[in-house]
């Protein structure tokens, strides 16, 4: 096969402009959370299995290391979930302006930032049971 | 300019209306999941545990069951075509291409059947 440029190709785009950013990383985040199904099923599927084979489960998710990706999964869905709203207006026709695009990018940072650290107080307080 | 082709110009059928099938499906799950996803992560902070009878109790009402159903079937297929265009954006080569796309659909196939059939089973009370 001929070898001939291929978009999206990464390396031409300026990066740093986060209205940009805010792009790849809706992509990325939302890789993330398909990742993310195999633990809902993984658990779904204990469950389903009966309370022993749901103890043996809980003791592997209850792992130190899944912890961390529970904070991952609950950023990454923060952010996918406003980024998400802002493709579905942009669908509507409205915000499309540069100056409004960039705003909205910032907007949904700071949105899905609070949101994030909302659900993570909000699980460390959840019935003094760990998260 | 037309862009249209000098086939396509003879046969003076117009468009088959769904070129907008992909597009449309990601937005109407996208729309789903907005309700869904923040209803699951509300719910399972909410449970006062999280060990096997309360879950189970908690999944055997209806109503978790059916929007359980729904965020694992909507899920999948949302991710399904999400993942899709990622594959085909950025893995080259027919071959390959294929292989990934057959394999990321049968993954998500598999993640819908088998979290649906949990939940059923749970739903119906065969989960002990």
């Amino acid at each position: 096969m001929t070898e001939r440029p291929l978009s999206p190709h990464l390396g031409v785009y300026r990066m740093w402009r986060y209205s940009l950013l805010s792009s790849i990383v809706n992509r990325a985040t939302g890789l993330v959370l398909s990742a993310g199904l195999i633990l809902l099923v993984y658990w779904l599927v204990a469950i389903a299995s009966g309370p022993a084979a749901y103890r043996a489960a809980h003791a592997v998710l209850s792992l130190g290391a899944l912890k961390a990706v529970y904070v991952i999964l609950l950023a990454t869905f923060s952010y996918h979930l406003f980024a998400g709203i802002r493709h579905l207006i942009w669908d509507t026709g409205h915000g499309l302006e540069r100056a409004q695009s960039q705003r909205s990018a910032a907007l949904v940072a700071i949105v899905s930032i609070l949101f994030f650290l909302g659900l993570v107080w909000w699980a460390l307080h959840a019935g003094g049971r760990t998260p | 300019m037309s862009l249209r082709s000098p086939l396509g110009r003879v046969l003076g059928q117009g468009s088959a209306k769904e070129g907008v099938h992909h597009w449309w499906v990601q937005r109407l799950t996208s729309v789903a999941l907005v309700p869904l996803t923040v209803w699951f992560v509300v719910s399972l902070l909410s449970l006062p545990a999280l060990d096997h009878a309360t879950l189970t109790a908690w999944i055997g009402q209806i109503w978790t069951a059916v929007f359980l159903i729904l965020l694992v079937l909507t899920g999948t297929w949302h991710s399904q075509l999400g993942v899709r265009v990622v594959v085909e954006d950025y893995v080259h080569g027919h071959g390959t291409k294929a292989l990934t796309l057959a394999l990321v659909t049968f993954f998500h196939v598999v993640v819908a059947v088998a979290g649906v059939l949990a939940i059923l089973k749970v739903a119906l009370g065969g989960a002990g």
